[in-house]
């Protein structure tokens, strides 16, 4: 991979890693635009409930499905805003044996909790929505902007979590029971499901048990669909790009992400430093020296200025540097600190210049 | 308002904010600062990792607790000490009858269907075993180094969630009391941190109001992390060489013109949209925090407490 544009070239899915306050969602939505400008057909799925993007995008407000963005570019732009809940429901209604089943899930509470605030529920619906998009064949390439997890291979992680929930013991006495076998297990079952009533509340555990009973049948669905996401993860077409800022900590976490993800047998394509700050080629021993012989108060004051940034800015490619040790075959974009906050495609097409400009 | 005051207000400050606003930073700046004046301090962090023993120059702490600073003349100790979710459910079910099951259940799986049944619950066990901690008296004050990003609402709103969903059982009991020390201002208050810049200063205000509207938590004042201090009589000069240092000179001055107007607009919107008193923090430059930095910053902080007008 030579440059960006090169991996979007390529690329049919892209995913957009990394921990929150980075720029991910600027990132992946001027990924967006450059591939758009290259004559592709280009969907972005973001997952930021902040209004900035639909707001950059000159749009009042994203929904769970693409909408069109015009502009001077060949290809098409579009962008969606993840609706966890609509997008469970969707998978619920297309896994379901009938309507009647779909309905017992979706009104269960147990399953409102899952599909609202079960932690992974928004990677894993993430991955779907990816999926469904990926599926429809009409995007050249789809860019996913993963929600802000401290451990950003939850990402990853996330086709596996309902198939785990489903090989759970509780769910394989309660739907075994609910056929008439297993009786010494369905006893053992009624104990612990006894002690958990007494702990987190009777109403509780009866909702469980009437979303697993009210699953049955579905499971092989669930299962084959995780199975096929995992798989599309790890296509040769599919990019991961890490997006990071220069900061010690956020640095930190991007090379503890990509020991993880090259331990799963994945590649980071890029990696995009956002925030970098003006590089000059003045050294920081050099710039003191300056400021130690600076008179009058003007150019003291500049002298300071450039004092201040060697220092900082030095350190901050030194460590961008030492990240490149860690994935010596991604790609490495550097996009500086910009003065303003991107607001509208403007914005959004000057960083993608700056993406793809990138040798 | 004197530090002193300042840190006797609360027996716990939970620290939060979005990532890469400094918010462990502040959280350790904050416990340096209670310790110098004469509390004795935990630090908590939710995380499994840990990113704040490295600051004290001390080696990454397990879930056992470890000592960070040393009592001594006039100063409280530091003590750290992480709490993750996942063990504090283990905890708690296996110190409400479910030993011999526990383990059995955490490799089976069924702490996660505890876990989804019941949502908050692993929060709400964090904020159970601070509670704890706080009942027994372990420290004078604990700090807790918050979940990040939009999980700290989450964080907060847990107990009141988790009372609603277990309506019986134990836990609704468990639930009910963190939620009467975390509305307790006497007992708890908030951080929040941020930096001087337009998205974190929004996400800042939406979250302070949803905070005290929604987990009806006290928010004490915010901290503004990565200050610049304006340079005086700072101009750009004029440079046609791009070769030059001159050039680098220009570069320079015209960047930090350009940060410090941003940040002047951003610190003046905060204050007119957030009716909380700011604590400003400077940018470290270029350096990874070390116990040296942490007393500067925790200088820096003092000093700030003490402009603080006094409560009503």
């Amino acid at each position: 991979m030579n440059s960006y544009a090169d991996l979007l070239a390529r690329s049919k899915v892209v995913i957009c890693c990394g921990t929150g306050g980075v720029g991910k969602t600027t990132t992946s939505a001027a990924t967006a635009v450059a591939a758009a400008r290259a004559g592709r057909r280009a969907v972005v799925v973001t997952i930021d409930p902040a209004k900035r993007l639909a707001d950059a995008l000159g749009l009042d407000a994203l929904d769970n499905s693409p909408t069109v963005i015009d502009g001077p570019w060949d290809g098409t732009l579009a962008a969606l805003m993840l609706d966890t809940k609509s997008t469970f429901d969707e998978v619920v209604r297309r896994h379901a044996t009938d309507d009647k089943q779909a309905e017992r899930i979706l009104s269960n509470r147990f399953y409102r909790n899952i599909s609202g605030t079960l932690s992974g529920t928004q990677d894993y619906m993430a991955v779907e929505k990816l999926a469904e998009l990926y599926d429809s064949d009409e995007w050249d390439v789809v860019i996913v902007d993963t929600p802000p997890t401290r451990d950003a291979l939850a990402f990853l992680e996330a086709p596996k979590l309902l198939a785990r929930l489903l090989d759970n013991p509780i769910y394989k006495i309660v739907t075994a029971s609910n056929r008439g076998v297993l009786r010494a297990a369905n006893k053992a079952a009624q104990t612990v499901l006894r002690q958990l009533a007494r702990v987190v509340g009777a109403n509780v555990v009866d909702e469980a048990v009437a979303f697993f009973q009210a699953f049955e049948g579905m499971e092989e669905g669930f299962r084959s669909r995780a199975m096929a996401t995992l798989e599309l993860m790890s296509d040769d077409r599919t990019a991961f790009v890490l997006v990071a800022s220069p900061r010690g900590d956020t640095l930190l976490e991007a090379r503890y992400f990509l020991e993880r993800i090259r331990n799963a047998d994945l590649d980071v394509a890029a990696v995009v430093i956002n925030r970098m700050l003006p590089s000059v080629s003045t050294s920081a021993e050099r710039a003191a020296q300056l400021l130690n012989e600076a008179e009058g108060a003007t150019n003291r004051a500049a002298a300071q200025a450039l004092a201040d940034l060697t220092a900082a800015s030095t350190d901050d490619h030194a460590r961008v540097d030492e990240l490149r040790e860690v994935a010596p075959d991604a790609l490495m974009v550097r996009v500086p600190l910009l003065a303003d906050d991107v607001h509208d495609l403007d914005g959004l097409a000057d960083i993608a210049d700056r993406l793809t400009s990138t040798a | 308002m004197h530090p002193k005051d300042f840190f006797a207000s609360s027996r716990v400050l939970i620290v939060a904010g979005k990532g890469g606003v400094g918010k462990t930073v502040t959280a350790a700046a904050m416990a340096t600062a209670a310790s110098r004046t004469g509390r004795s301090v935990l630090l908590v962090e939710v995380a499994g990792r840990s990113a704040s023993a490295p600051m004290f120059g001390t080696d990454a702490q397990g879930y056992e607790q470890h000592t960070a600073v040393h009592e001594a003349e006039g100063r409280g100790s530091v003590e750290l000490r992480s709490i993750t979710p996942d063990q504090a459910l283990v905890e708690w079910l296996s110190g409400h009858g479910f030993n011999r099951l526990v383990s059995r259940m955490a490799k089976s799986g069924l702490l996660e269907v505890v876990a989804t049944a019941t949502p908050g619950i692993k929060d709400l066990l964090v904020l159970g075993r601070i509670k704890a901690l706080e009942q027994e008296g372990v420290a004078d004050l604990i700090i807790v180094d918050a979940p990040a990003a939009g999980h700290a609402l989450g964080f907060l709103r847990s107990p009141a969630g988790v009372r609603d969903t277990a309506r019986t059982g134990t836990i609704h009991r468990q639930a009910v009391e963190a939620l009467e020390m975390i509305s307790d201002p006497s007992r708890c208050q908030v951080i929040l941190a941020t930096i001087p810049e337009e998205t974190p200063i929004n996400e800042l205000i939406e979250t302070s109001y949803a905070i005290e509207d929604e987990a009806g938590v006290k928010l004490g004042p915010v901290v503004v992390n990565g200050i610049l201090p304006d340079i005086a009589d700072l101009a750009v000069p004029e440079a046609h060489d791009p070769t030059s240092e001159l050039h680098d000179l220009q570069t320079a001055a015209a960047f930090r013109l350009g940060r410090q107007q941003l940040q002047a607009s951003q610190l003046e919107r905060l204050a007119a949209e957030l009716p909380l008193a700011q604590l400003r923090m400077p940018q470290l430059f270029g350096t990874q925090i070390t116990p040296h930095e942490l007393d500067t910053l925790a200088t820096t902080l003092l000093a700030e407490i003490d402009r603080l007008p006094e409560p009503r």
